[in-house]
This record gives C-alpha cells, sequence and structure tokens, in this order.
C-alpha cells in the first residue's frame, strides 16, 4: 500500500469511528469537526469512505444547514457548516422496519405529517395535522404520535403550535421523491401485498406500542416514559 | 377651519395606518393570507398622508407601515418561489390523496423515500480503556473537599444599627415604606400629573442615579400589589403611572403580565438633561 493510501485509509477509519458512533445529543458529525480531526482533506477522505460503504448499502450523507443548500459547488464554508451521517443508501422493505421497530400506522402516519407539511410550505397547524391523521388513526393515538415524532426529531413544534420538519427529515427523508411517489400513488400497488402480510402480523394493542418502540429509541427518552 | 380640517385628517390617517399596521402583522403570523392584501392600495394610503405627518411619532408610524408591508410582500415572494418549485402541489390535491390513499401504500411510498440514519451507542474497548485511566487519575473525594473546607468564622452580635449602616435592613419596615411611597405618589400625581397619571420618569427619577433606581424598585412593588398601574402608550413609546385610591385587592381577570423597564444609567443622565421627551 502507497503511503497516500495508507493515510487515507486510517482517515477513513478515524471518520468510520466519528460517524458511526454517537458524540453528542443528536447523530451525526459537523463538518468543522472532521476538519479538526481528520484535517482539511475531510471532503475526499468521506468519498472514500463512502465509496467503500456502497456495497454495505450504506451512505455518507451531506446536510447542509436548513435552508443553505448550495446551487452550485459547496464552498468550505458551507461544507463546514454542514453535518455529515451514516444513512442506508437503498431503501428497507415493509418487514425490515417492523424489524427496527416501526408499526405500520406510525409510519403511515410519519409520512402523511411530512407530506403534509411539505405541502404547506414547511410549517403547518398541528391542529390541522392532527385532523387530516384523525382520518385514519384513532384520536387517543394522533397526539401521541405527533408528540413521538416530534421526540425523535422528525418534526418541531414551536409556542404558536406550528409545525415545522426537524434535523431528522432533513437528514434521513428524499422530499422530493416522496412528494412525487405520493401524488402518483396509484402506480405504487406492487408493495401493497407484503406489506398487507406485514399488516396482519403486526396488529398489536396500544400498549405493545412502546415495547415494539424502545429499539430506535434512545435510552433517555425511554426513560421519560 | 382649515386647521380644524387637517387635523381631522392628520388623526384619521393615524387611524388608518393603525388598522394598515394591525392587518400586516395578522398576516405575519400567519393568521390571513398574505394576498389577501392589495399592496397598491396601502402604498396609496401610505403615500396619501405622508405630506401630512410633522411629528417624529407619525413618522415613525409611517416608517412601522413600510416595514411590515416589506415583510408582508416578502412572505408573498416566499409563496411564488414555492408554488415554482417541485415541492408544491395543491394542499387540497394532496389532502384528498392523503384521504384516498391506503396506509400499506402510504408506508410504501414512504419506504422509498426514507434512508435512516446509522449509528451505535455503545461503549468501545478504547473509551473504557480512557474511562479506568481517568478513573485511576482521579483524586479521592475526601483529599478534593479539603481544599473547599470554608475558613472557620466566629459569631458575634450585631445590632439594627449596624445592619442599616451596612444596608442589609431598612431603616423603616417595607411595607411602611411602600405606604408612604404610595402617598408620595398619589401627592406627586395630584401636583405635576394630569388625569390621575404622570410620566414614569418623572416620577422615579431622582437627584441620583441611587435614588432612581430605589425609587423604580419601590413603584414595582406598589404596582404589583395593586396600588398603583402603568399606563403604556406602546406607538408613541409613552409609560404612565397611575395611582389607584384604594388598593387593589380583587384578583384580576385578566392575565397578569410583567412589563420590563430600563432604568439604566444612560437613561437616568438623559432625563436629567430633560432629552427624554
Amino acid at each position: 500500500m502507497s503511503k497516500r493510501k495508507g493515510v487515507y485509509a486510517a482517515k477513513a477509519k478515524r471518520a468510520t469511528h466519528m460517524l458511526f458512533f454517537r458524540r453528542h445529543m443528536k447523530p451525526g458529525v459537523k463538518g468543522w469537526e472532521l476538519n479538526k480531526s481528520l484535517g482539511s482533506d475531510y471532503p475526499k477522505v468521506l468519498e472514500v469512505l463512502d465509496d467503500y460503504l456502497k456495497n454495505l448499502d450504506l451512505k455518507v450523507k451531506t446536510v447542509f444547514e436548513e435552508k443553505k443548500t448550495p446551487v452550485a459547488k459547496p464552498t468550505v464554508e458551507e461544507l463546514d457548516k454542514a453535518r455529515y451521517y451514516i444513512t442506508l443508501r437503498g431503501d428497507l422493505t415493509p418487514k425490515e422496519a417492523k424489524m427496527i421497530g416501526w408499526r405500520i400506522d406510525d409510519l403511515a402516519g410519519l409520512a402523511v405529517a411530512i407530506a403534509y407539511i411539505i405541502s404547506k410550505k414547511g410549517q403547518a397547524m398541528r391542529k390541522d395535522l392532527e385532523d387530516v391523521l384523525g382520518k385514519k388513526l384513532p384520536g387517543w393515538k394522533v397526539g401521541l404520535n405527533i408528540d413521538r415524532y416530534i421526540r425523535y426529531g422528525y418534526l418541531t413544534e414551536d409556542d404558536n403550535a406550528q409545525l415545522y420538519l426537524d434535523w431528522r427529515t432533513r437528514a434521513e427523508v428524499d422530499q422530493k421523491a416522496l412528494f412525487d411517489m405520493l401524488l402518483n400513488v396509484e402506480k405504487q400497488t406492487e408493495l401493497t401485498e407484503s406489506i398487507e402480510e406485514t399488516v396482519e402480523e403486526g396488529t398489536e394493542g396500544p400498549n405493545d406500542d412502546d415495547e415494539e418502540q424502545a429499539s430506535i429509541e434512545p435510552e433517555d427518552q425511554q426513560e421519560e416514559k | 377651519m382649515q386647521a380644524a380640517k387637517t387635523a381631522r385628517d392628520t388623526k384619521a390617517g393615524r387611524e388608518k395606518l393603525q388598522r394598515i399596521i394591525e392587518m400586516l402583522t395578522a398576516i405575519e403570523a400567519h393568521a390571513v393570507d398574505p394576498f389577501m392584501l392589495d399592496v397598491d392600495d396601502v402604498i396609496k394610503v401610505v403615500k396619501a398622508y405622508f405630506p401630512d405627518w410633522e411629528k417624529p411619532e407619525d413618522l415613525n408610524l409611517d416608517a412601522e407601515t413600510i416595514h411590515h408591508l416589506a415583510s408582508v410582500i416578502k412572505l408573498q415572494s416566499e409563496w411564488v418561489k414555492h408554488r415554482s418549485t417541485s415541492l408544491y402541489a395543491d394542499p387540497f390535491l394532496l389532502e384528498e390523496k392523503i384521504t384516498v390513499t391506503p396506509k400499506e401504500d402510504m408506508v410504501g411510498v414512504f419506504l422509498r423515500a426514507w434512508h435512516p440514519i446509522v449509528e451505535l451507542e455503545q461503549i468501545t474497548v478504547h473509551s473504557l480503556a480512557q474511562a479506568m485511566r481517568y478513573w485511576e487519575s482521579l483524586v479521592p473525594l475526601s483529599e478534593r473537599w479539603k481544599e473547599l473546607a470554608p475558613d472557620e468564622v466566629g459569631t458575634g452580635f450585631t445590632s439594627r444599627d449596624e445592619m442599616i449602616k451596612q444596608r442589609v435592613l431598612s431603616d423603616k419596615v417595607f411595607s411602611e415604606e411602600l405606604e408612604i411611597f404610595w402617598q408620595e405618589m398619589k401627592t406627586c400625581v395630584g401636583e405635576k400629573g394630569a388625569d390621575g397619571k404622570m410620566r414614569y420618569w418623572d416620577f422615579v427619577g431622582g437627584e441620583t442615579y441611587e435614588q432612581t433606581v430605589q425609587r423604580a424598585f419601590l413603584t414595582s412593588f406598589l404596582i404589583t400589589y395593586g396600588y398603583a398601574t402603568l399606563e403604556i402608550h406602546p406607538l408613541e413609546e409613552l409609560v404612565f403611572v397611575k395611582p389607584f385610591e384604594k388598593p387593589q385587592t380583587k384578583p384580576r381577570k385578566e392575565q397578569a403580565v410583567s412589563i420590563p423597564l430600563s432604568v439604566s444609567h444612560d437613561d437616568w443622565q438623559k432625563w436629567k438633561k430633560g432629552e427624554m421627551e
């Protein structure tokens, strides 16, 4: 192995540790932290790592500051202020989603919540979203679900009960793809059968809910309950 | 005759601008659709009254209207920008879609757009080793707390006079002091005020800055305990104190609010120089 390759391999290893293991309250690492630890060529290191992760169906996801996504090539400053995560490159099957602790109702509710907020230019009244979700979910579950989405970081709420998309949605959800697919939903019939299978398996009562969620919730949040 | 007409016009103009500001504020708070507003009409009104404004507070009102109008135009432009992006769909259409789409399809769609974060929270051998090293180098509590032991201080006697001298106690009982101060406020308002009220600074302002702070402190207690109230004119930025004839002891129906009033040294100097007008 050449010396240069060796340096990049060592840096990619360090970047893996930083990105996979949670260092702060929120997952992910800021560009300036990577810069400090790996040097100014960290974008190149992340490229190497991303290339390696491709085979594992994972990727390095760059999330720029809110409303500051660069149109052209990002500047060093923009990269330093961005946050980097490791996310799944492909997508999960409904069975896999259930295995990592999501009930189909909760996931459908999250999809509706995100799509609804996007359609309302990024902010919607909590009451309005509750009405929309209430058409398909039992009343007692609607408020609980919205609170859960807020706790996970998918949504955020201000003092005026306005809901916005939060950091986790920006990191995990391809908003444009979700929106386009939702508008063409008639064509989405291929998955229905396999999902129906999952629904039959996953018709737990409300008390099972929290147990199932436990696997993806941080410890502090579990304690809150 | 002409002067009276102008005064009437000015008053009407002020009222119109205030109504416009209220509407603009509601739009900014997303209570009203930004396109409900006809920007040209607002500009016409602002233009029509602008030559009549002479007083600073009227010009201030004019500037405030323009400021809010600019914010609403920004909101309108954001709305247009959003509609022109690929993320725009009629909310009603989307709501309809959401209603008719079975939850299974909804999940199917979401799973294709969802790429969850991968993270680990386990401890590593490296961090365990680091923690062990820290534990080994950690000084025991019994040794660390020794340094923090406070010096022993002997007990002694002090008199009330001594405590007053040290400003730990006042030379009057606080309630007594408040009562006297309330009487002073009433007398002062009777002599120097109008309509049972006077300017806040004219009342709390004293010969020295310390006196002023002391008076502002006591005034705040008089207001909190229902001996007096504040009257605030936000547009003119005027604050008046208004003593009650009898203390208001009944619980208030409306929500009580705290009003922060700055009593800085600069403000006091301005008041002394008569620049508070």
